[in-house]
């Protein structure tokens, strides 16, 4: 399978992520299951964050389910789920009452938010074939015992995979797997600096179908995918448009429809920085590997996770982390862009805004869907907000 | 926790507890001026007793929203924090509460004290923590996040008591540095027995809708009889409060009075209620003789009718097991066991459930609680839907309608059966 993508040209390769997440069906999951069977069951995860390196470590294949995006219809889900909750808490669980799940072998849902939380359970309840976990993630981060606690926890999930797939796991292939995983995240944040420093070489479109595909797939091969593309985009012709340098910030969890961002791209804005699927970047730097590859996985969650609306800061401010993002992405805007109904995001918009506030940057806030249809509206806004920044530049 | 009248010859209990909220909500006025030390914290899971052991006056958020709720002044205060930027669906009870700090702290309940720490109870739910980190930007106060993990099952009880006796320890350092007293346990363990006294009498009042008919009402009269045991647990004054209560209740059995004339039908409650309309609410099941014998918000302070304890002897692990049994920190397989239980033990004839669009922790899931209960436990189930604290989501046709429709049907399958078993 892989020598066919990294062997796609660049725009190919484009098209072809760009099919993988418009079909709700899971295409690249069915084809993956008819190639390998049970030798490799399917772990998927709810976003934001989950450890994946340990699903790798026994041999199965992490996934983010991330929703149906929007080409799935909502027949079944409404009647568990009220109109007041996330989209993607809905669709997700479409999907499996459709049975478009039937590759994945088991879920893992954490503790991002009250919806997710409870997701888990009906889960749980639903779908008796999928093997359901749910992990607490520390939120009191700043305590000297939560890397002991969150290690405790990340080896009951260990013991549940290897019950799960009937085989040991052991500490050398955990540490192997986490060496994927951090050149895997070594890859896109070359993506994203290529994206800060030169904008104008790979949109952030492109960037989001490269990203949404990652989680489709064995992460090794994405990574090589990724290497291709970079290398490719070396030599790609690009010219500098007079765009404004923004940054989106609150779609770490639902995953916004393709056409929304490029509309604002097309509004005249480089997205230099974003929080997609932000648990495939979840870490400041590489994890690094001690003695017991589970307590460094632990220590990594504790004290290197990237800053987020799902994860209590510690002793490290929200806010100054996003004032550094701001400064180190020379941005001159924020767009605000968070899922209807999702908390974690509407409640860290009112903190964030006034930081962008208190530095003089203006600021755009909508909300979306991953069913929204219609861009038209956004496109208008985004093009008064370039305007109104070109503007008051001069 | 405020008044509305009853059905019943008696109101101790209602009456008591509105004074006792009073003096509760007086000696808060004073607290920042006369120097004494203010902490928050909620309701869900709550450690006060360990921030009484440093004499901190304790003040929970929640409560301040459900006295703007039912105090009708929760519409005002919501509007000011969505001018703020907090958008419309996000918690009610949060945006009352930036509605409040918005209004120079002055609420229905007068003027309420500035924190000087804040202690993040988790069990009930992430919104906790996004309510709080809000606080503490505003206030510029410590935050402790006391992390307490959702419940996953037995085999992780013994690690999650272990981290949280940690944390209460480093949160005991940290209140010794606010207040500059050392932590005395014996003054803790005094504490705990009085909490443990007042458990005893609550669970004895809680077991007294078994009875048929049952002397008192146990979500609508119960959410203002358990405010004591959530605010001020650990005082002798709350236990001389249920053991009022608890004669209440036996004066009505003995005078063969309840919150309804005629009790005709007995339900469970799931989830919170709609504290701006709470009386017409009540009033909509009132009209069909409908008594709740038992519900889960009454529950979500502390769950002691399955035999825990604070224990005086196991100071810290008792606390910790305390906060990781909330309801809102069960997950749904073992919130549908507890209905059921209810269901069963209280002798009721249908499970309702009111589903508030605020509160994502409670509602999340209810929608397939309802399939459960119907098509595998075979139970009537009614479900609801509007708000806690947001009126604007309160309507009382539509409410009518559904509650008309589902207690006819109800009505209807009895004198079926009735005929039925006569032939």
């Amino acid at each position: 399978m892989i020598e066919k993508q990294t062997a796609m040209k660049f725009d190919e390769r484009i098209a072809w992520c760009k099919e993988q997440i418009e079909d709700p069906t899971l295409p690249t999951l069915r084809e993956f299951k008819s190639r390998n069977g049970s030798r490799s069951p399917i772990v998927g995860n709810f976003p934001v964050w989950a450890p994946q390196e340990i699903v790798h470590a026994a041999g199965a294949l992490p996934v983010t389910i991330a929703g149906g995006g929007s080409n799935l219809e909502i027949d079944h889900a409404d009647s568990r789920v009220q109109s007041f909750v996330c989209s993607l808490s809905r669709s997700t669980l479409e999907l499996g009452m459709r049975g478009y799940l039937e590759p994945v072998d088991a879920m893992v849902f954490t503790s991002i938010c009250d919806v997710a939380r409870n997701l888990g359970g009906v889960f749980k309840r639903n779908f008796p074939g999928i093997q359901t976990f749910y992990l607490h993630c520390p939120q009191n981060v700043a305590s000297p015992a939560a890397v002991d606690y969150f290690a405790t926890e990340l080896r009951r999930f260990r013991r549940a995979m290897e019950d799960f797939i009937g085989d040991g796991i052991t500490d050398a292939a955990i540490a192997r797997s986490v060496g994927i995983f951090n050149e895997h995240r070594a890859a896109l944040a070359d993506l994203y600096a290529l994206r800060r420093e030169h904008p104008e070489t790979i949109s952030a479109t492109e960037s989001y179908l490269l990203l949404r595909a990652s989680q489709m797939m064995p992460r090794e091969e994405h990574t090589k995918i990724l290497r291709a593309t970079l290398a490719e985009l070396e030599a790609r012709p690009a010219r500098r448009r007079d765009n404004i340098r923004i940054v989106i910030e609150g779609a770490f969890c639902e995953q916004p429809p393709w056409e929304l961002l490029e509309s604002i791209e097309e509004a005249g804005c480089y997205i230099v920085d974003d929080d997609f699927l932000l648990g495939s970047r979840w870490y400041d730097a590489p994890v690094q590997l001690g003695e017991d590859p589970i307590r460094s996985l632990a220590e990594a969650y504790v004290r290197q996770s990237v800053s987020s609306s799902v994860r209590h800061y510690g002793g490290r401010p929200r806010v100054d982390d996003f004032t550094h993002k701001i400064k180190a992405n020379r941005v001159d805007g924020v767009i605000f862009c968070a899922a209807k109904f999702c908390e974690p995001a509407l409640y860290d918009y009112v903190l964030l805004k006034s930081v962008a506030d208190q530095m003089g940057i203006p600021y755009l806030a909508f909300e979306f869907e991953e069913k929204m249809g219609v861009f038209e509206s956004v496109r208008t806004q985004v093009e008064t907000f370039v305007e109104s920044i070109l503007l008051f530049a001069d | 926790m405020a008044t509305s009248q009853t059905d019943t010859t008696t109101n101790t209990g209602r009456d008591l507890q509105k004074q006792l909220l009073q003096n509760w909500y007086s000696a808060l006025s004073h607290a920042n001026e006369k120097g004494e030390k203010v902490a928050y914290l909620f309701i869900s899971g709550n450690i006060m007793e360990l921030l009484k052991v440093f004499d901190f006056h304790v003040v929970f958020p929640e409560v301040n929203a459900l006295q703007c709720g039912i105090k009708r002044t929760a519409g005002d205060m919501i509007l000011k924090a969505e001018d703020l930027g907090y958008s419309s669906d996000v918690c009610g009870y949060v945006k009352n509460d930036i509605g409040l700090v918005a209004s120079d702290m002055t609420g229905p309940f007068g003027k309420m004290a500035k924190p000087d720490l804040l202690v993040c109870t988790y069990s009930g739910c992430n919104t906790y923590i996004k309510w709080f980190e809000a606080l503490a930007a505003h206030f510029h106060c410590p935050l402790y996040m006391f992390d307490v993990p959702f419940s996953r099952g037995p085999e992780t009880r013994t690690a999650d008591i272990r981290y949280m006796m940690d944390e209460l320890k480093e949160l005991i350092a940290l209140c010794e540095k606010i207040t500059g007293r050392k932590y005395d346990e014996d003054k803790l363990k005094a504490l705990l027995r009085c909490s443990r006294e007042a458990e005893d009498l609550w669970v004895d009042i809680l077991h007294s809708a078994k009875r048929q008919p049952s002397p008192f009402d146990a979500f609508f009269e119960a959410v203002f009889f358990m405010a004591p045991i959530y605010v001020m647990r650990g005082s002798r004054e709350c236990v001389d409060y249920y053991r009022a209560v608890k004669d209440e209740i036996a004066g009505r059995v003995e005078a063969h009075t309840g919150p309804v004339p005629e009790e005709r039908f007995r339900v469970v409650m799931e989830g919170p209620p709609p504290w701006p309309h709470f009386r017409t609410f009540w009033e909509l099941f009132k009209t069909w003789g409908v008594v709740c014998v038992a519900s889960s918000y009454s529950k979500v302070g502390g769950i002691w009718d399955f035999g825990y304890r604070h224990d005086p002897e196991r100071p810290l692990e008792s606390l910790a097991e305390y906060s990781l049994e909330c309801y809102t920190n069960y997950n749904l397989a073992r919130r549908v066991d507890m209905l059921d239980s209810y269901l069963h033990d209280y002798h009721a004839d249908a499970l309702v459930i009111h589903s508030v669009k605020s509160c994502r922790a409670f509602s999340m899931g209810q929608a397939d609680m309802r399939e459960v209960f119907i098509h595998e436990r075979n139970v009537p189930t009614l479900f609801i839907e509007s708000d806690l604290a947001d009126p604007r989501y309160f309507s009382k046709a539509q409410l009518k309608n559904r509650i008309d429709a589902f207690f006819e049907s109800l009505e209807h399958q009895r004198i079926v059966g009735a005929q039925t078993v006569a032939h």
